[in-house]
């Protein structure tokens, strides 16, 4: 388009922004995702901090006082803000310390499905044509399970712990990478800058991981964002189901499992849990959708 | 009273970098009958002003001008809906893509007979008449064949045809082709504009060309008006502007015809279209201007008479023959 | 048209015999013997314990093993359940149409909502309304449904007493499973209520099951309309001066639902994943809650076909969709 090339009413000259700097002008300029960013960043804060800043300790059982609703309801007290659970454990504490498993999920899941998939995707891009099709097919045949059945019935088969639930998880998502990947190694292959690098007879692991891949990189990370809030919905799913984290550990789906039976009695319980993994997976897939629209130079204003 | 008059007008886009002027200023008068042709290199605005008189641009951008009338109607002041009465059908427009043009869901037949219901409320049995006349019009072979066929299933050549059977199905007073041989092959070029003067010479409408190629400007149009970077540098009628060019540009492009090529290499213009980020101080040619002085770089010129084609330029050229004649 | 059929069946074969060999696969790396897990508690003798293996077949070779498995497959033959004794191809079949009634009741209601309110926030992009409903979606596809669920019970049927919070109808009807949809057969057995409080046992799950469809048909809606809104041919319509609702809801809609329609399809795999969570906290008598039950039952023979069935199932409406995307892209269509 001819606009696209047009020129701006000031008549000094402006520099054109950098790379990165660019990148940060889209993103800033998307609040949603800006908001995003800073709830993740306290998210990760209180990952890495919870022991210290928790009132207490998340297992220990209050027996004094079960089901004491949060401090703004008629006996509520200062002692557990959040109120506490069935067996008298501080919500908060539990709420706080549960962050840690669910970003502990999330890194665990993105770094083995990315690393594996990323792999598994430039070896199929690059290879001839029937290992190609071969790689494909056996991604084919595991995206044909839903993705919660087949993990579930992945840690039926290991054994329900939070360890099995996140390889399971890292497995069917691993595929979604591979077809990624490749989209675009193929996509790229055809550039001429990798026919020029090709002429100038650089090997195939340097073509592939210092020509190729860096210009892969951008759905590949919008990727990893998404699919870590796959992950934490996927395993508080497997420990709602009881099969992911096994109680008591204070992980979020697990604990929304054990306070089931108390859903009319006491909505903190239930509502608590829940409302941390929805504010966490949404500040995830804002960020995520942030990445997007400054990543993706075709979604960008001209 | 000419058809279009256009005064002053401009056009800005809202980016993120701020506020840029596809459009500066230009002024623009077409008559019926009249082919005038617009030429510049890519990012010269001429697609744009056009795009703004039909209607086309998006929301970031804001049209601004003095005057702009088309056929006695004030188009600044119309409703969306009265500007629809008369986009598409007295004023149409042919683009430069005739592939990406047409809608890929639907038959061509489908979309010309659209066009002539809405407009003209035909009803499907003399809407399918008509847009069989136009397609033996416009010289495609077997037309109801080729009405049912899809846009994918015909050559470029065919679908240019297409749009501009589309484009004169309701006898416009005025046809706007934005490059309407650019995308296609050399031979097929020729007959497309071949059609087009056919077309004005039968039905008398006006004919604007949108063109960077002076070849295409020499063969087919009256009067040339000639862009550079948002603003009308030149216009003159097409025979003068090839013996005698005042403005430094339009020099600069004619010798680059191969025609004209005295040397064994072919003359260029060094540098680009001023962007975004680099629009000079003063003329906006300047940089790329073998003429230029420090003069030139600090001050922005004005327009000069009509006796010098309204060039924009502090030291037109050709001013000797003026004199002589 | 012919070659592009013929190309998707080709890739349908090979993912089929995948899957049926990893279903296959799948009880064989389980950890302990299947053998000593069916016996239960109780244990066996040695001489019973062989008799078994040779029954099962366990002690032939592995390729022989999976080309009765195969055959068996394609005959209609998984086993039968370890628990109820019945073959798993029968109880899959009976449990199926509860499912499907509630997957269809949920992607009628997602497509119903999601495809207007992506056209209408695409046509009122960066505006209010825009805004809010892109922010509702992401809420929506951020969900974790199990707690929306239980969120829904809470409100709908605790505090307002408007909603059951199990099953597929109440207790006191009682009428011949003629077609398996709790719909139909209500309707068909005359008695009076009875469709009403089939409607009322479907509405929640049928939201919870729903929503992250909606969310995700609602944006893609909007970014394919985003997307081709900017064609050359969307400016081709309004140099023609066609009016904007024909531009919007004819020439823009028509090639914007080629990709929505493929993630309508996509998202059938979502939706039976959804359906394991809200089968369970509604105790909806389908496929889901049968495969959950069986997994904690350790009843191997049912979640192995089950898994199959399944996939085979995801598998026949991806291929379906792939072909209907044929019928709707003319590109493909008329080649």
């Amino acid at each position: 388009m001819d606009h696209a090339l047009s020129e701006e009413v000031e008549t000094q000259v402006e520099k054109r922004p950098g790379r990165l700097r660019e990148f940060w002008f889209y993103f800033r300029e998307n609040r949603g995702a800006v908001f995003g960013f800073w709830v993740f960043v306290a998210f990760v804060f209180i990952a890495a901090t919870a022991p210290w800043i928790a009132p207490h300790d998340p297992t220990e059982q209050f027996r004094q006082y079960t089901l004491l609703p949060p401090v703004w309801q008629e006996g509520g007290s200062w002692t557990f803000p959040l109120g506490t659970d069935p067996l008298g454990r501080d919500m908060l504490s539990r709420l706080l310390n549960g962050a840690r498993y669910s970003f502990f999920v999330g890194i665990v899941v993105v770094v083995v499905a990315a690393s594996g998939g990323i792999l598994i995707g430039l070896l199929a891009g690059f290879s001839p044509k029937w290992l190609d099709a071969i790689i494909m097919r056996l991604m084919d045949i595991i995206l044909a399970f839903p993705s919660l059945l087949l993990a579930l019935v992945l840690v039926a088969i290991l054994g329900p712990s939070l360890i099995n639930a996140m390889i399971a998880i890292a497995i069917v998502l691993q595929p979604h990478y591979v077809r990624l990947t490749r989209a675009s190694v193929i996509g790229e292959l055809n550039k001429d800058y990798v026919t020029s690098a090709r002429v100038a007879g650089a090997g195939l692991w340097r073509l592939m991981f210092v020509t190729v891949l860096p210009n892969c990189l951008a759905p590949i990370i919008v990727q990893a964002a998404l699919s870590f809030s796959t992950a934490i919905l996927d395993a508080a799913a497997l420990g709602f189901l009881g099969m992911g984290a096994q109680p008591p550990t204070p992980e979020w789906g697990t604990m929304l499992a054990e306070a089931r039976e108390f859903i009319l009695r006491a909505w903190w319980v239930v509502t608590l849990p829940g409302l941390a993994i929805l504010i966490t997976v949404l500040a995830i897939n804002l960020m995520g959708d942030g990445l997007r629209d400054a990543l993706d130079p075709k979604l960008k204003r001209s | 009273m000419s058809l279009l008059r256009l005064r002053n007008l401009s056009v800005e886009f809202a980016t993120t970098g701020g506020r840029f002027r596809a459009v500066d200023k230009v002024d623009l008068d077409v008559d019926r009958g009249d082919v005038l042709a617009i030429v510049g290199e890519s990012g010269s605005g001429k697609s744009v002003s056009m795009l703004a008189l039909m209607g086309l641009l998006p929301w970031t951008a804001k049209v601004t001008a003095d005057e702009m009338t088309f056929d006695g109607h004030d188009l600044s002041k119309l409703s969306a809906r009265g500007r629809r009465r008369i986009v598409g059908k007295d004023m149409a427009m042919i683009f430069q893509e005739p592939m990406s043009s047409l809608n890929p869901c639907f038959t061509v037949g489908f979309q010309i007979r659209e066009t002539l219901r809405i407009h003209l409320g035909m009803d499907r049995k003399a809407a399918q008449k008509r847009a069989v006349e136009l397609f033996d019009l416009v010289g495609i072979p077997d037309p109801e064949q080729r009405l049912k066929a899809f846009p994918h299933q015909m050559s470029g050549g065919m679908n240019q045809r297409v749009m501009i059977a589309m484009a004169i199905s309701c006898n416009p007073k005025l046809l706007i082709a934005d490059e309407p041989t650019t995308a296609l092959d050399v031979t097929i070029q020729a007959q497309i504009l071949d059609l087009l003067v056919k077309l004005r010479d039968e039905t008398g409408m006006g004919l604007v060309l949108i063109t960077h190629d002076m070849g295409v400007v020499a063969e087919t149009a009256q009067r040339v008006s000639v862009h550079y970077a948002g603003q009308k540098v030149e216009e003159q009628p097409v025979r003068p502007l090839f013996r005698a060019p005042h403005h430094p540009y339009t020099s600069a492009l004619l010798a680059a015809l191969p025609e004209r090529a005295t040397d064994k290499r072919l003359p260029t213009i060094p540098g680009v279209v001023p962007g975004q980020f680099d629009r000079p101080k003063g003329c906006l040619f300047s940089p790329r201007c073998k003429f230029a002085d420090d003069h030139c770089r600090k001050v922005p010129p004005e327009p000069r008479g009509a006796d010098l084609g309204l060039a924009r330029c502090h030291y037109p050229l050709n001013t000797d023959e003026r004199l002589a004649s | 048209m012919l070659r592009y059929v013929l190309s998707r069946f080709a890739t349908f074969v090979p993912t089929f015999i995948g899957v049926t060999l990893i279903s296959f696969a799948f009880i064989r790396v389980l950890p302990g013997d299947p053998i000593i897990v069916m016996a239960g508690e109780r244990g066996m003798t040695q001489e019973r314990y062989d008799e078994l293996v040779k029954q099962f077949g366990f002690d032939r070779p592995i390729f022989v093993q999976f080309w009765d498995y195969l055959t068996g497959v394609l005959q209609g033959d998984l086993g039968n359940s370890y628990v109820t004794k019945k073959p798993v191809w029968d109880e899959f079949f009976a449990l199926f149409p509860a499912t499907l009634e509630l997957s269809i009741c949920a992607m009628i209601f997602a497509v119903a909502l999601g495809l207007p309110a992506g056209v209408i926030a695409a046509m009122n992009r960066g505006k209010f309304f825009d805004r809010t409903l892109m922010s509702t979606a992401l809420v929506g596809y951020s969900m974790p449904i199990f707690w929306w669920a239980l969120l829904l019970i809470i409100v709908f049927s605790g505090n307002l007493g408007w909603t059951p919070v199990s099953g597929r109808i109440d207790l006191l009807y009682y009428f011949d499973n003629v077609t398996g949809f709790m719909l139909i057969d209500s309707l068909l057995s005359g008695q009076d209520g009875a469709f009403g409080s089939a409607v009322r046992h479907l509405i929640l799950p049928t939201i919870v099951l729903g929503t992250i469809p909606l969310a995700v048909i609602a944006r893609q809606t909007r970014s394919a309309m985003l997307e081709v809104l900017g064609e050359d041919y969307i400016r081709t319509a309004r140099a023609k001066g066609l009016p904007p609702g024909r531009i919007n809801g004819l020439h823009a809609l028509r090639n914007a639902l080629i990709p929505v329609i493929t993630v309508i399809g996509l998202s059938v795999g979502t939706l039976l994943a959804g359906a394991i969570l809200t089968e369970t906290i509604f105790s909806w008598p389908g496929i889901g809650k049968w495969m959950v039950d069986s997994i904690f039952r350790r009843d191997y023979p049912v979640v192995q076909g089950g898994l199959l069935l399944i996939a085979v199932m995801v598998m026949i409406v991806n291929l379906t969709v792939d072909l209907l995307y044929g019928l709707i892209n003319p590109k493909i269509r008329k080649r």
